[in-house]
């Protein structure tokens, strides 16, 4: 194509007035390699618009015909789950704490027995009490020998 | 209709709305998010689509106004992220020589532009519709179309100009 039509056309084009076959032929020109040396600024502009119309759609598309049907099914099947596992967890502790009150607490079937051991026990807490009782003999001291100093 | 004739009727614009989404949002991940949303809208529509004489212009009616509300909403919740501004500048002055780079350069150009020219451009030189269409999809008169179209196409070529000639003039 000759220069001066080309650039009456590229003129056109900016006003928009050209049609698409004269908008082809401009993109025709300018993806050539013999573009005039003043043109060479618009040569990226339509490269652009060429390059750009190659962008495709690739993601697939979800087309069931019911879709909401799909969507409700899934709740009902998260609610059914949450449930599931909260019931798993309440039984899993409730058999759980069960079973610890349960364990050894030292108990005698024999009264007899029942008495000697609760005695053995006992005087081992008044033992261990006393224990105590002698180092609190030792404040007693102290409140004596400080009332002699403040009397 | 057979969800084979659905896919059938809607191969050969798919890719039209996915561009056309791209160019208003920018991030491929919302525009493929908006391509499905508004192929399955037509598909739950697929009883009434006979009544509609072409359904290529309503899918990309309904792609535009679907964008412009996704825009809209956007705008009213969050601080807008300007995606081109990532690229420090000594970059961008790099990708200037290489050909495919002054494609990105375009590309920048045409995403400074207000939405309704952006979608201008996007159809009559991208996707090559014919302006009646065009004001159809758009629904607005075809002179105003024109109008648009041109003082996009000016602006996207002062941008250029100025980049063609940076460090010269």
């Amino acid at each position: 194509m000759e220069l001066d039509k080309l650039e009456i056309l590229l003129e056109k084009y900016f006003e928009g007035e050209t049609s698409i076959a004269e908008e082809n032929q401009l993109k025709d020109y300018f993806s050539s390699s013999n573009v005039a040396q003043h043109l060479q600024q618009y040569k990226p502009l339509f490269g652009y618009f060429s390059a750009s119309k190659q962008q495709e759609f690739t993601q697939e598309l979800p087309l069931n015909s019911n879709n909401r049907a799909k969507k409700r099914t899934t709740t009902w099947l998260s609610i059914a789950a949450s449930v599931v596992v909260l019931l798993g967890a309440g039984t899993f502790t409730f058999f759980n704490y069960d079973t610890t009150q349960k364990e050894d607490l030292g108990t005698f079937e024999d009264p007899e027995v029942a008495f000697r051991e609760t005695q053995k026990a006992l005087s081992l807490l008044s033992q261990n009490v006393n224990v105590g009782m002698e180092s609190i003999q030792y404040i007693q001291e102290y409140e004596t020998a400080k009332n002699k100093v403040f009397n | 209709m057979h969800q084979n004739e659905f896919v059938n009727l809607i191969t050969p614009f798919k890719d039209k709305i996915f561009r056309v989404a791209r160019r208003l949002l920018v991030s491929t991940e919302e525009a493929e998010d908006a391509t499905q949303e508004v192929l399955v809208k037509l598909w739950n529509k697929k009883d009434i689509l006979k009544n509609y004489n072409s359904v290529e212009a309503l899918a990309m009616t309904m792609t535009k106004n679907y964008c412009l509300d996704q825009l809209k909403s956007k705008r009213a919740s969050n601080l807008k992220i300007v995606h081109n501004n990532f690229t420090d500048r000594e970059a961008g002055l790099q990708q200037k020589v290489e050909d495919t780079d002054s494609l990105n350069w375009v590309e920048k150009i045409i995403d400074q532009l207000p939405e309704q020219q952006k979608l201008i451009i996007q159809m009559r030189d991208i996707e090559q519709y014919e302006f009646e269409d065009i004001a159809k999809i758009l629904e607005m008169n075809e002179t105003a179309i024109r109008v648009a179209l041109s003082r996009a196409r000016k602006t996207i070529r002062e941008f250029m100009l100025k980049t063609h000639s940076y460090g010269i003039g």
